[in-house]
């Protein structure tokens, strides 16, 4: 028996905000997003939280749930933990001790980078990827990434590296070292802060795990608004003790090759959602060369382009480099002497099974009969992928009525032929277009928003 | 449900469309990963020697409740040695071609390997004929 766990998604759709305006179900990787009655729909098993949806949107119809700094008052002990590349995003000015005095000031009695126990991780995948008669192994660092394999390239699941990423360790890591100091974990509250969507889902229902060691999620860009509400212009205290396990290599972790360095010329580094749904219909075909480790990372300049980051992605990560440099590699730390033993014990992932969301049906001799009739629908479809219907493009279309979830007459250019042929009325062909679109969606609206460049 | 895809000499560059669209067919009829793996190393390979080796040709591919049946046919030159061509490593292809990074020999041993059914007929100055199947 297969287990089922409830899938969990980050991204909502506010139907008051958004127009229907196409961009989102465009740019979506996985074909997810419908319009019906005139707002976009979310299919949550092929959706992977990566958030292109909420980058296209020009009204900010897309939201994350997140949960409000006030719940910090119910702990005795209030973890921050955030990725690196939080740091990254503030102009120069702002230093690392400055953020970490806003964060205290913020009401936080304890401060994580995330990839501190990253020498761990390192040590982990090398062997996993050493261990493993395939090649090469793929990253698990990217949860939209992971999610992508999952339902589109199951073939590939078993190439994933089976270690968990910095974000699901993060917090067990803080929990085991106050525990050390005697704290009982119901005084501790966890908070993560996320740098996207995907992560946010991924904290909060860890693949393969009953509960998340994480009590609270945070939107990076919301505590972005508070730090730059407290901090400072001078540092009074000196935080840097509270760094003093942070390397090079965490620090890079999250940009690209920050994983991919670490396999030297037998690696590769593929960032941006688009770019890796490329490499790995090649690598499905045999056509990637043999090498050990390929890193890949669902947003452009890696989590530096995070949908829920300010500022620019190039900027971010310049200053990261920087920073680095004046942090130790993480050869040079002691692990052990940092981390506990229990932590190494979570390093190990469950594996990852596939997901056939895309299978026209479980039955392969029904599957067969669909594709055929979708082959006989696109005959009739302009497949001019204008989006009219309510999805993405005619081959989506044609999906869908074989899945009895659309039909020949939500396509307005089928609509405008019957029309002629006097198949239909009028009045039948506009109350199909209001279907997808909505009333009133065809009446003049001079503050209707959603035109070219808004989405950018 | 039946699929011709028209292979030109030559070109390289759209090598792997009919293996790339084979596949996301039997995707979506979710037959096992690893059944779909071979089929698409073998026709890719397949449609790799039409383009590197012949003058021209074209493939069709059958696929049922039970499996795929792929033919394979070009227009010349035929091959004139089909058992060296069936061994490991042999090559006939042209220096161009081996510089582009095709031609390293293994093409139709690979087939081979990865398919459930294979037959190869050749008439030189007429052209050759594969012919193989994997079951699901």
């Amino acid at each position: 028996m297969m287990k089922v766990v409830e899938k969990y998604h980050a991204i909502t759709v506010d139907k008051d905000k958004c127009t229907g305006c196409t961009h989102c179900m465009k740019s979506c990787p996985t074909e997810a997003i419908r319009i019906r009655g005139g707002v976009a729909k979310i299919n949550a098993d092929r959706c992977v939280d990566c958030g292109n949806c909420l980058r296209a949107c020009p009204v900010d119809a897309f939201y994350v749930e997140q949960d409000s700094l006030e719940q910090l008052n119910k702990y005795k002990y209030r973890v921050v933990l955030f990725p690196s590349v939080m740091i990254g995003q503030f102009p120069e000015i702002y230093t690392e001790g400055k953020i970490y005095e806003a964060l205290q000031k913020l009401g936080f009695t304890h401060i994580f980078e995330v990839e501190q126990p990253i020498g761990l991780l390192i040590d982990a995948i090398k062997q996993e990827v050493q261990k493993s008669p395939r090649k090469p192994m793929i990253s698990s660092f990217c949860p939209a990434i992971v999610r992508l394999i999952q339902s589109r390239y199951p073939s590939l699941v078993d190439n994933i590296v089976p270690v968990k990423a910095p974000h699901d360790l993060a917090a067990c890591h803080a929990i085991e070292l106050l525990a050390k100091q005697g704290v009982k974990r119901e005084e501790i509250g966890t908070f993560y802060v996320s740098p996207c969507s995907a992560k946010m889902a991924a904290v909060k229902r860890p693949l393969g795990e009953e509960v998340s060691a994480v009590d609270g999620l945070i939107k990076m860009s919301d505590l972005y608004n508070h730090i730059m509400r407290v901090i400072e212009k001078e540092e009074k205290t000196d935080t840097a003790p509270l760094r003093k396990n942070l390397t090079l290599d965490g620090i890079l972790w999250s940009l690209p090759r920050g994983e991919a360095r670490h396999f030297r010329r037998n690696s590769m580094a593929v960032d941006g959602i688009h770019n890796v749904v490329k490499i790995l219909e090649r690598m499905e075909n045999d056509e990637v060369p043999v090498l050990d480790f390929l890193e890949l990372k669902s947003c452009h300049q890696g989590c530096a382009g995070g949908i829920l980051l300010t500022g620019n992605r190039f900027l971010t990560v310049e200053r990261l480099q920087k920073r680095s440099k004046r942090y130790p590699h993480a050869s040079s730390i002691d692990v052990s002497a940092v981390s506990c033993l229990g932590i190494k014990n979570k390093m190990k992932a469950d594996p990852i099974e596939p997901s056939y969301v895309f299978a026209l049906d479980p039955d392969r001799l029904k599957a067969l009969e669909k594709m055929q009739k979708v082959d006989r629908i696109l005959c009739q479809l302009p497949g001019i992928d204008c989006g009219s219907c309510g999805a993405p493009n005619c081959h989506a279309l044609a999906e869908d009525m074989v899945q009895g979830q659309a039909k020949m007459t939500d396509c307005i250019f089928l609509q405008n032929r019957y029309l002629n042929e006097k198949k239909i009325n009028i009045e039948k062909a506009t109350k199909n277009l209001e279907k997808a679109w909505g009333k009133n969606r065809f009446d003049a609206d001079c503050n209707r928003r959603g035109g070219r460049n808004e989405g950018f | 449900m039946k699929l011709e895809f028209d292979i030109a000499s030559g070109d390289f560059s759209k090598a792997g469309r009919a293996s790339s669209r084979i596949k996301k067919m039997l995707k979506q009829l979710q037959v096992d990963p690893k059944v779909i793996k071979r089929i698409v190393v073998a026709i890719y390979e397949a449609e790799v020697n039409v383009v590197a080796h012949s003058v021209g040709g074209k493939m069709l591919a059958e696929i049922d409740g039970t499996g795929i049946r792929v033919i394979v046919q070009d227009n010349g030159p035929g091959i004139e040695d089909i058992e060296k061509a069936m061994q490991e490593g042999y090559s006939t292809a042209s220096k161009a071609v081996r510089n582009m990074g095709f031609g390293a020999g293994m093409g139709l041993p690979n087939i081979n390997r990865n398919t459930d059914e294979f037959t190869i007929e050749s008439e030189l100055g007429v052209g050759t004929v594969l012919t193989f199947r994997n079951n699901f």
